[in-house]
């Protein structure tokens, strides 16, 4: 690890102010991504700002049924509020879904949608990478592609976006809320990613040195009857092979509302328009469901071992949708 | 010196709360080696480390605390599982400046002088471990897990000890123990 200066920033304007003006300072909320990159040498900054002591943890009930998750939130605590497993559950699972108890505990809501890819040539300084080392090609390409995406991929670049939260945040229209040194706007969530087109190393359209203050989750029904499925390698502990995040809201016997998330298989928390839009009134069952999910996957492109991809997630949103509205029926919210 | 703290914390009761450890620090630490404090099982420690420095090698190299192990640096095992504030996380992803003000728990801090934890006691009766090497880590996440209430059945405590790996594969032996400690038959402590 390249040695670095290390500074605890004591109030958010503070923390805004010490790396917006400084393209060699990084935030430190959590560190589960952030130290792991500063040991293998993919973060290089000259200085580190903790902002573990700033006042944005907290989790907030709103008044209309929404939810605010302060940006340094730990996942384990938004997972356990009683709010979010009430009223998103899918949230609640799939960040319990996601890495381990240990991590959890460190792990920020705002780290987590900053995390980093899991492409073992993007942590690999030796192989060529477009997104650490931008016109260096991409080793993936031709290579072990296995847990590579099959939706929004580009010839520049096909790493998975690794978060499950992200994947039920984006169901659920969440905005992220920033704090940058030209003062305070929000994103919705599904903007806060990019795809990697020809600047597979821009992730985000943010400037450098603006803060994910808060989370907000807007009220929905459907969001009460919601469920997050995740395949995976082995049991736990493990990132998805390919997962679905549903809301869905069944009204005689057809679908009245329904917001999909697909994670494991594209290169940014993947909202699943397409098989919104064909499940639409759609007669709440199996068939739909399958009609949707192959509706979704007709972009896939499949490169040399990671085609099952295609097959998983199709299976992985009929089984998600079948098991949510199976919920809904019960009135029960999982 | 400070209280020994031989139990999980509730989370949030934080040493800086109590004033235990330095206040809040303004200004750069570092990149060379600065001079810390840490609260460590109680007992406040002044070492020299740089910013880049673990938690994990602050304990082992820097001040001989060797129960937290390392197993593959970077998140994936859980052998360097200790508390920060009551709270189980993982050394090799904390920076030890950063902990400057908390109050850190190692496997050291578990057993009250000679007396075994219960959890400890446990994991003897049931042969919870072969190498042993995961097993200041197993410790830690156990006794936690049985503070936060993860522990109703087995299947619940595979999910929420899933962060702490075992090459030998001791698994069932290590529900078993978290088993008898739940069920209040784990020794001669409460
Ligand atoms: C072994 C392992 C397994 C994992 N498994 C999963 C999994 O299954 N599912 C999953 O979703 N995730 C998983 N993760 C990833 C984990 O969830 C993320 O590392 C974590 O959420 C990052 O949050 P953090 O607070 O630790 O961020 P840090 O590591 O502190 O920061 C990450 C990045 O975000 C920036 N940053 C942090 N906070 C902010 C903020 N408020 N505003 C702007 N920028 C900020 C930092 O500068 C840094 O670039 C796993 C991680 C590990 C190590
Ligand atoms: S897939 Fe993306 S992250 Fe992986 S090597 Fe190619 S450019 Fe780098
Ligand atoms: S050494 Fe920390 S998780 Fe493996
Ligand atoms: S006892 Fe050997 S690794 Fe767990």
């Amino acid at each position: 690890m390249r040695p670095f200066a290390y500074t605890r920033a004591a109030d958010v304007a503070a923390a805004v102010a010490e790396v917006g003006s400084d393209p060699g300072s990084e935030y430190l909320a959590g560190g589960t991504t952030e130290v792991d990159m500063l040991r293998i040498g993919v973060a290089r900054p000259r200085r580190v700002v903790d902002i573990n002591d700033l006042p944005i943890s907290g989790i907030e009930e709103l008044p209309g049924g929404g939810v605010r998750l302060g940006g340094l939130a730990r996942m384990s605590d938004a997972a356990a509020h009683p709010a979010v497993r009430g009223r998103f559950p899918v949230l609640a699972q799939a960040l319990e879904k996601g890495a381990s108890a240990q991590l959890r505990n460190m792990a920020s809501m705002g780290g987590n949608l900053m995390q980093r890819v899991r492409c073992a040539y993007f942590r690999d300084g030796g192989a060529a990478c477009n997104k650490r080392a931008p016109g260096s090609g991409c080793a993936a390409l031709g290579g072990v592609d296995r847990g590579h995406a099959v939706l929004g991929t580009s010839e520049h670049c096909i790493a998975t976006h690794p978060s499950d939260a992200a994947v039920a945040l984006t169901a659920l229209d969440a905005t992220v809320h920033l704090r940058g040194r030209a003062g305070e706007r929000s994103i919705a969530l599904d903007d806060f990613f990019l795809l990697p087109g020809d600047t597979p190393e821009r992730e985000h359209p943010i400037e450098h040195g603006e803060l994910i203050t808060a989370i907000e989750i807007p009220a929905s029904e459907e969001a009460r009857t919601s469920h997050y499925l995740k395949v995976r390698d082995r049991e736990s502990y493990e990132f998805a092979l390919a997962s679905a995040a549903v809301a869905l809201l069944v009204e005689d016997g057809r679908v009245a509302r329904v917001r999909i998330g697909l994670g494991g298989v594209a290169t940014k928390p993947w909202r699943a328009r397409r098989a919104e839009a064909a499940l639409a009134g759609a007669p709440a069952e199996r068939a739909s469901y399958e009609r949707a999910a192959a509706e979704e996957l007709a972009a896939a492109v499949p490169r040399r071992m990671n085609a099952f991809k295609i097959e998983l997630a199709r299976r992985t949103m009929v089984r998600a949708l079948e098991t949510t509205a199976s919920l809904g029926a019960r009135g029960g919210t999982g | 010196m400070t209280p020994r703290v031989g139990r999980a914390r509730i989370p949030g009761q934080a040493a800086r709360e109590e004033g235990t450890a330095a206040g809040p620090r303004t200004g750069d630490l570092g990149p060379g080696p600065a001079e810390i404090e840490l609260a460590v099982n109680g007992t406040a420690r002044r070492l020299r480390v740089e910013p880049r420095v673990s938690l994990l090698d602050a304990l082992r190299e820097h001040l001989g605390v060797t129960g937290p192990k390392k197993g593959c640096d970077q998140g994936a095992c859980g052998a360097c599982t200790v508390w920060v504030d009551g709270r189980r996380v993982l050394g090799c992803l904390t920076l030890a400046v950063a902990c400057e003000g908390r109050e850190v728990t190692t496997v050291e801090g578990l057993a009250d002088g000679d007396g075994l934890h219960p959890m400890q006691q446990a994991f003897l009766a049931n042969d919870a471990f072969q190498c042993g090497y995961c097993t200041p880590g197993q410790l830690m996440s156990a006794v936690a897990l049985l503070e936060e209430g993860h522990a109703s059945d087995d299947a619940e405590i595979a999910e929420w000890m899933s962060g702490n790996i075992c090459r030998c594969a001791a698994y069932p032996n290590i529900r078993a123990a978290i088993r008898q400690v739940r069920d209040g038959g784990g020794g001669d402590r409460p």
